[in-house]
């Protein structure tokens, strides 16, 4: 009964691990990701800010003097700049407020070179003025190199300046321009030759009844009009949803978007409220999708049983064992019989895993056909550690203790065992696309970053992953 | 007697007339008297107003903020807007279309009706609170408006977007009610397929707000989207 007890435990735990950011992410309004020296960096409102070493376990350690609410972050050339208001308004409270930029060379509080130089006031708003300077959102513009700052909430106009990339301090002569209304912690990131300002609608600050969500509109030009699919202004009010609450999770706010290229971009943002851990408001990182011209935020991936398939074909992925027949029933064509219609019960695994070999055994991919052989059961391992907003997984036969494993010669195989080792642990992004890419956390013999690649129709193999090649994609239905 | 009692009538209606023109006078330079509304109010001019080219109506008249405290504009439930502006806060509130510089008894207050016209298409209320020196949160505003409509015009919608709840009545039936913590928002609800039929109609809401900013923006829209224009407005 005891032990029953420790394995449900033990699994609601996993569950939860698996939900959210693990360690102690507790954030609100988070900068954009920062990553330095191996290591990632968020800020927060109120000073300091998180840490993680690999993107999935997050704890407090970052340091971000002069308060204040809501920074923001941009590396340019090899210095950081961060950027945060020395005063916030507040929904029954004054408006008046200043945006402060400073750099520093590196965001780890332990480097010799740890030192941020003088803040500078690069936008204020006065007491009752139809703007808040706060809530900073940084762009350097791809195509022009000019940088660029949005800050402002629901009190009056979201404002953009643009500031010098050199010095951080705003443009001699430059005028805000008046970008949208009613949402805050705005964020301005380019894709596919539009500039999406993303802004945080609804009410902050109110824990798990929080009902901040994030929404964008889009424009050619840096400055705007912004509009959303239905051809509404930011201005007026427009603004299509990214990411709103989940079912444990509540208050969507402040995006930031971190793009890891080969076609995985990721989103940050906090969540108001983590009904899981006592409502407090937490990082989390999110899958950004692309989808007619518009971002979307992914799911974390759900543990389950899946099949799993291969974009190229889509043949689904599965053990190369020999196939079994199911019975067949006799006058299964006829269709005038009048003998009763009784349902056929799926073929089980007691059916099959008999036939199939007890050490490794290879896999291979093939069109699927709802068999034992083809279900994968995938879920997250508590102490395998993580990656940018996601947990390593084991895949493996569902109700069997056998697992995917990459192995020598960047090979495939099913193991009979879960151990644990890094060869079994795998890691799941979803692509702008929505696709999935599927990389083992180590090669046995091998450094390469090699994924799951089907280099023909029946033959996965571990291969260089290419983000133009339905070769290197999957996908996941659930069972 | 008879001349006196005369005298008294002509005293009686010349004061009534000054305190009719003071009326008129102070409501018309509401702008004027409360330079910090200029930015997004104006004095109307002219008997009428047309909705601007994305058919948002502009003139209105106001009424000066209730008091109707509230910390957090998350309890705008249905059930809580309706019982609110359901219950009397003064006479005619669903029917009557008051005059400029009109007083309305609040208890030992009076408020007083202002009519303007938006600069802007949202109509902000906030700056109206604040540029009149009033409370700013916690308030409820009622803002009434007349549509001279020169030929029916059937299937057209109401489409609304407010901050924080609002409810709106045409003729003094509702017709659309927005609840929750709202931001406004361009066309955020829309009524049921309405009949403006040729004549006058009375448009009405109440908007109520806890913290934060507040303003509304409405307008009608025909059946392909496109925004109805062919009315005026005014608010007599």
């Amino acid at each position: 009964m005891k032990k029953t007890a420790v394995a449900i435990l033990f699994a609601l735990l996993t569950i939860v691990s698996a939900k959210a950011q693990i360690g102690q992410p507790w954030i609100h309004d988070p900068s954009t990701i920062m990553e330095c020296d191996g290591k990632y960096y968020t800020f927060g409102t109120g000073g300091g800010g998180l840490i993680s070493e690999d993107g999935w376990t997050w704890n407090g350690g970052a340091v971000r003097p002069g308060g204040g609410a809501a920074p923001d972050a941009i590396k340019i050339g090899d210095r950081y700049l961060v950027a945060y208001s020395s005063t916030g308004g507040g929904l029954g409270g004054g408006h008046a407020g200043t945006v402060l930029t400073m750099w520093n060379k590196t965001l780890d509080p332990e480097s010799p070179d740890f030192k941020f130089s003088e803040p500078i006031e690069v936008a204020r708003s006065e007491f009752d003025e139809d703007c808040d300077a706060i809530d900073a959102g940084l762009l350097l513009d791809p195509n022009t190199g000019r940088l660029w700052l949005t800050y402002g909430t629901y009190f009056g106009f979201i404002r953009m300046v643009e500031l010098d990339p050199k010095t951080g301090a705003r443009v001699e002569g430059n005028e805000p321009v008046n970008v949208a209304i009613d949402c805050e912690a705005t964020d301005l990131i380019y894709h596919d030759r539009w500039y999406y300002l993303l802004g945080t609608h609804g009410t902050c600050c109110d824990g798990v009844n929080s009902t901040y969500n994030i929404v964008c509109g889009r424009s050619r030009n840096v400055t705007g009009p912004f509009l959303d699919n239905v051809g509404r202004d930011m201005l007026e009010g427009g603004g299509k949803m990214v990411l709103a609450a989940e079912e444990r999770m509540m208050g969507a706010g402040h995006f930031g978007l971190i793009d890891e290229g080969n076609g995985v971009q990721k989103m940050s943002c906090h969540f108001e409220a983590d009904l899981d851990r006592g409502g407090r408001s937490v990082l989390a990182i999110r899958p950004l999708m692309w989808k007619n011209g518009w971002p979307v935020a992914g799911e974390l991936f759900k543990e389950g049983t899946y099949e799993i398939i291969s974009e190229r074909r889509g043949y689904a992925l599965e053990l190369a064992v020999d196939f079994v027949r199911m019975p067949m029933t006799p006058g299964w064509f006829m269709r005038n019989s009048e003998e009763p219609v009784k349902p056929i019960e799926s073929q089980k695994l007691q059916d099959v895993i008999e036939t199939w070999p007890e050490g490794d055994i290879p896999v291979r991919a093939g069109d699927y056909m709802a068999r034992p052989h083809q279900k994968w059961t995938i879920t997250a391992v508590p102490d395998g550690g993580g990656y940018l907003g996601g947990p390593y997984f084991k895949i493996g036969i569902e109700g069997t203790d056998r697992v995917l494993s990459a192995a020598k010669g960047a090979t495939l195989t099913t193991c009979a065992e879960f151990t644990g080792e890094s060869c079994q642990l795998w890691r799941i992004d979803q692509l702008t696309d929505g696709t999935f890419r599927i990389m083992p956390k180590e090669i046995p013999g091998c450094d390469k970053p090699f994924a799951l690649v089907c280099i023909a129709d029946s033959t996965p193999v571990l291969a260089e992953f290419n983000p133009e090649s339905d070769n290197c994609k999957w996908s996941f239905k659930l069972k | 007697m008879k001349s006196f009692f005369r005298y008294l009538v002509i005293c009686t209606l010349c004061m009534a007339a000054c305190i009719g023109a003071d009326a008129q006078k102070r409501a018309a330079a509401t702008v004027t008297a409360n330079p910090s509304l200029a930015p997004y109010f104006s004095d109307p001019s002219g008997a009428s107003l047309s909705p601007d080219d994305n058919g948002f109506i502009r003139r209105w008249l106001l009424l000066e903020p209730i008091l109707k405290p509230n910390r957090t504009n998350t309890v705008f439930t249905d059930s809580y807007i309706r019982e609110t502006f359901g219950q009397e806060m003064f006479p005619g509130q669903f029917t009557v279309l008051p005059k400029d510089g009109e007083a309305v008894k609040m208890g030992k207050e009076k408020l007083l009706w202002h009519a303007l016209d938006s600069k802007l298409f949202n109509v902000k209320l906030y700056r109206y609170a604040t540029g009149l020196g009033k409370e700013r949160y916690g308030i409820i505003f009622w803002a009434v408006t007349v549509l001279d409509v020169p030929e029916t015009i059937e299937n057209v919608r109401l489409m609304a977007g407010s901050n924080s709840a609002s409810m709106w009545w045409l003729d003094g039936e509702e017709v659309l009610i927005l609840s929750g913590d709202r931001r406004m928002v361009m066309d955020d609800g829309a009524s049921e397929r309405l009949t403006l039929t040729k004549g006058r109609h009375l448009l009405r809401c109440a908007v109520i707000n806890g913290p934060g900013m507040s303003d509304f923006c409405v307008r009608f829209v025909h059946e392909d989207g496109t925004p109805v224009t062919s009315f005026t407005t005014s608010n007599k």
